[in-house]
């Protein structure tokens, strides 16, 4: 049994799995399914690290993706108005400049995969790349490896201080108002009678 | 599962250490790397919705740890350090996600909006 063909047809399985999925994202309705096209984008690229024999990144790939875009969809319920995507919904801005960029990113990277000589050194036939990996991280880059902890670590600090409640100058939320629903417009869902105050409103008590 | 999955790896790995594929290559894997970040540079410049335009850098970083993983495995000779690149890739994943999320809250309080357009008024 030659197993490369196996291994073949999964990867191009997989390779069409993450890019057409990656391209759903952002060609559906639904924000909830958008996230979990990613996740699946995500999965296909996490088995080919298996294929590859990065037996840690790809299993850490299923399990850190499964729980970010969980996180995701569950902020597309909170803040968006058509997580579900009953409304068709078309949300882009600069769209030709971006498509060109898109293409352009392609091209030029795929011409660079294309022309370049790479040397060609696979693994060794004793490598035991889980061991290699925590060696590596404990062992002589153990400083990086604990730079990303500290890294990590003012991240939760930013995080907690910028979507706190309690703003730097008073609430987070004073004063603020719903955009128009036409740009330069009057605040939308805004009942009339405010419209007097002008910049008055912080004489208004917030909770 | 468990069984399953060391299966396949073993299987995999005989194969790679074989070099029979014809078609998973390093130009290949670097093609669909090139395809994941120029889809996800797409989604970055052209979403209206914050969330929706992380996923499209979340999309861009997929791309670059498939490449970081192909060239360890494929050009690098299993030098761990291309294991330890894509770990410190993903870790900058779970940052920009962390931030990310944490300036929609901030940019909620403050406009009520999720939309890029809300914050023009930063271009001042």
């Amino acid at each position: 049994m030659n197993h490369g063909i196996l291994v073949d047809i999964a990867f191009l399985l997989l390779a069409v799995l993450a890019v057409v999925s990656g391209w759903r994202v952002f060609r559906t309705d639904s924000m909830v399914r958008a996230s979990f096209f990613l996740l699946l984008s995500f999965i296909a690229v996490g088995a080919i690290m298996l294929l590859l024999a990065a037996e840690y990144l790809g299993v850490a790939m299923f399990f850190m993706m499964g729980v970010e875009m969980m996180v995701m969809a569950l902020f597309m319920v909170m803040f968006m108005m058509n997580p579900a995507g009953l409304n068709p919904m078309v949300m882009v801005h600069q769209h030709r400049i971006s498509m060109g960029a898109g293409v352009t990113a392609f091209l030029v990277l795929g011409l660079m995969a294309l022309l370049t000589r790479f040397p060609n050194r696979p693994l060794p036939a004793g490598l035991e790349p889980v061991a290699s990996l925590g060696h590596e991280m404990l062992g002589g880059s153990m400083l990086i490896f604990e730079s990303a902890a500290v890294v990590l670590l003012a991240t939760m600090i930013g995080v907690v201080v910028l979507s706190s409640h309690r703003g730097r100058y008073g609430a987070a939320n004073e004063g603020s108002l719903p955009p128009g629903l036409a740009p330069g417009g009057d605040p939308a869902g805004k009942p009339k009678e405010d419209q007097d105050g002008g910049h008055e409103h912080h004489h208004h008590h917030h909770h | 599962m468990v069984a399953m999955s060391t299966t396949i790896i073993t299987i995999t790995r005989q194969a790679l250490l074989a070099r029979k594929e014809v078609w998973m290559t390093l130009v290949t894997l670097l093609l669909l790397a090139a395809a994941l970040i120029g889809i996800g540079l797409y989604g970055a410049l052209s979403q209206q919705s914050f969330v929706m335009l992380m996923m499209g850098l979340e999309l861009m970083l997929n791309g670059v740890m498939l490449a970081a993983v192909a060239f360890w495995a494929l050009s690098g000779a299993g030098a761990p350090e291309g294991q330890l690149l894509t770990i410190i890739v993903m870790a900058v994943m779970a940052i920009e996600m962390a931030m990310g999320f944490a300036l929609v809250v901030a940019v909620y309080r403050g406009k009520q909006a999720d939309m890029t357009e809300a914050l023009s008024e930063l271009k001042q």
